[in-house]
């Protein structure tokens, strides 16, 4: 795989054009939200959490936003972990945080840690961004939203 | 010196000419670099790299003080620098500040201005004092560099700020400008070539409504100067700005040309050593210009470099670079109006333009295709090239941008439209 395609990777261009949790969910219950902006390419998200009565669990995540295909692949990619991993019951907020981190070290280690498929299913398609210094802030937009949103939540 | 690898202005070969620029001779990704990010940064030839290497290693001393002989060298390379350079730009020596650059050249105009609307400099100053009410008048089209200084300046001085808007094609709307510039309008700051959209704006156009109100203007020469024949002093700007390391020389040094009687008018911005008469422990009084602008040691280096760079400019012969770089950009236009959904930005008819096209992808974002022209190593700018209002009003946020010089060839060109009409493909959104 030459570098461009390592880091376009088809799962990644399937999330650009076809993303999921994509439109923002109504405020009820319990909910926080995080606008980031990218400034240095207009990258933008708006990133909603519901979380439980006692707030420790994060039941749903939305999101709307505009970007490169890495941005909206990245974001797409993380409401679809955040779906699956939380089943009925939603995701804990300490796994919603390691995550994260995890995701934030693979992603500034210029490839030299890869993200685990079991942990980070689609989104661990995103390793080869690792890469392209200048493209890490685009996968990171969304996963920053979230970490943001649940700190308000 | 290094001989230089250009050829006869009438014979313009710029393949021959990029042996002075060892950067260009490299491979990017596994293919030849081909740079069209010129507008953001230019590349250096060896002579300007020469000019700033023989002064460090020869004559290297701080200028206008200490009697020994090196300071005296140092003093005299840095004074015949100005002089180049200032007669580069069709200016007398004593019109041209150095600056860290175009954007600290803006920002002490702002300042400057600031600081006579507080009576610093009266009674000389007063001429540019600010008063509520005041209008500022810049254009939708502005590099942010000459925009916030202004947008700082009016809300220090309860000064209104104003735009003159720009058209569809990318040209400016003179009939809009002719009913915002008015009695009220104190400043008129403008760019003389967009970052983005590569048009000459009619400065005498505008220059006329701004003395018909008698306002200061102000102009934005950065992508001008190192693409065309400039001459401030006929253009009748008040003031105008350039920056060093888009025109071949170093970063970290720019000028700022000003009419005599206006930077004698105008009080200082920053203040320190070698900028002073007199100086007790309560107050100072100050040099005329340019000293008085230049405060503390200067990028001496530099500024040598810099007129290294313009006298490369000048050897090449400015009127043949700017054919050569018109032509490549005629080139660029008719091989990307073929190319399906891309759509031009500033492709207005019969105007003078220099080498830069900005343009939008349909259905891929700039980024994305700036990263698949990098894999085949043609470096293009992405982003909105600090210039948001402008892309907003284009209802875009982001586009790419090519940009050329001197040194690109027909080759350069035809290489970016080959990979440019494979990015849709790649990113699966060909219709």
């Amino acid at each position: 795989m030459n570098g461009l395609d390592s880091l376009y990777q088809e799962l990644i261009l399937d999330h650009s054009k076809h993303p999921h949790g994509q439109g923002l969910a109504p405020e009820e219950g319990r909910t926080a939200s995080s606008h980031q902006h990218n400034p240095m390419c207009g990258d933008d998200i708006t990133l909603r959490v519901r979380v439980d009565d006692a707030g420790q669990r994060l039941v749903d995540l939305s999101w709307e936003g505009s970007g490169c295909s890495i941005s909206q692949a990245s974001a797409s990619m993380l409401a679809s972990l955040v779906e699956e991993d939380g089943g009925e019951e939603g995701l804990p907020r300490e796994d919603a945080t390691r995550l994260i981190e995890g995701f934030r070290e693979a992603l500034r280690s210029r490839g030299k840690i890869p993200l685990d498929e079991e942990t980070y299913a689609d989104a661990a398609a995103l390793s080869g961004v690792s890469k392209f210094s200048a493209r890490v802030k685009c996968a990171m937009l969304a996963w920053v939203a979230l970490e943001d949103a649940l700190a308000r939540a | 010196m290094i001989p230089s690898a250009l050829p006869d202005a009438a014979t313009f070969d710029a393949a021959a000419l990029r042996a002075d620029f060892p950067i260009l001779q490299q491979q990017v990704n596994g293919h030849p670099l081909v740079y069209l990010d010129s507008g953001a940064t230019s590349q250096k030839p060896r002579q300007v790299l020469q000019a700033e290497y023989d002064f460090l290693t020869s004559s290297n001393a701080a200028v206008h003080r200490g009697a020994h002989t090196l300071a005296a060298e140092a003093t005299d390379l840095f004074e015949d620098a100005r002089e180049t350079v200032a007669h580069f730009v069709g200016a007398r020596p004593e019109q041209l500040v150095w600056t860290a650059g175009a954007t600290l050249g803006l920002n002490l105009v702002a300042y400057a201005i600031g600081n006579a609307t507080v009576g610093r400099g009266a009674p000389a100053s007063a001429r540019f004092a600010l008063t509520a009410g005041d209008e500022i008048v810049t254009t939708e089209i502005e590099h942010h560099a000459n925009l916030i200084p202004w947008q700082e300046l009016a809300a220090r001085t309860g000064a209104t700020l104003r735009h003159i808007p720009v058209h569809d094609d990318g040209t400016l709307d003179l009939d809009a400008a002719a009913g915002i510039i008015g009695e009220r309008t104190r400043i008129v700051a403008f760019t003389h070539v967009s970052n983005v959209l590569g048009i000459v704006n009619p400065v005498a156009e505008i220059v006329s409504l701004a003395q018909a109100v008698g306002a200061l203007t102000v102009l934005d020469a950065c992508q001008s100067a190192p693409h065309l024949p400039l001459d401030l002093p006929a253009l009748g700007v008040d003031l105008a700005v350039f920056s060093g390391h888009k025109m071949l020389g170093p970063y970290g040094v720019g000028g700022l040309y000003g009419r005599s009687e206006i930077l004698e008018a105008l009080p200082p911005f920053l203040t320190g050593g070698s900028m002073i008469t007199t100086v007790t422990l309560d107050e100072a009084g100050y040099l005329p210009p340019p000293q008085r602008f230049e405060a503390g040691t200067q990028p001496i280096g530099p500024a040598i470099g810099l007129a290294a760079a313009v006298s490369y400019l000048q050897d090449a012969g400015v009127e043949s670079v700017h054919a050569h770089e018109v032509r490549l950009a005629e080139r660029m236009r008719a091989g990307l109006v073929e190319i399906p959904g891309i759509r031009l930005l500033g492709d207005a008819e019969g105007v003078e333009r220099v080498g830069l096209w900005a343009f939008d992808v349909e259905g891929v974002h700039a980024h994305d295709a700036g990263q698949f022209l990098d894999a085949q190593g043609i470096a293009v700018r992405v982003g909105h090239h600090c210039a948001a209002p402008l892309h907003r009003r284009f209802g875009m946020t982001a586009s790419v941008r090519a940009s050329l010089a001197l040194y690109n060839t027909e080759s350069d060109v035809d290489a970016f439209l080959d990979a440019v009409s494979g990015i849709r493909t790649y990113f699966g959104v060909n219709a």
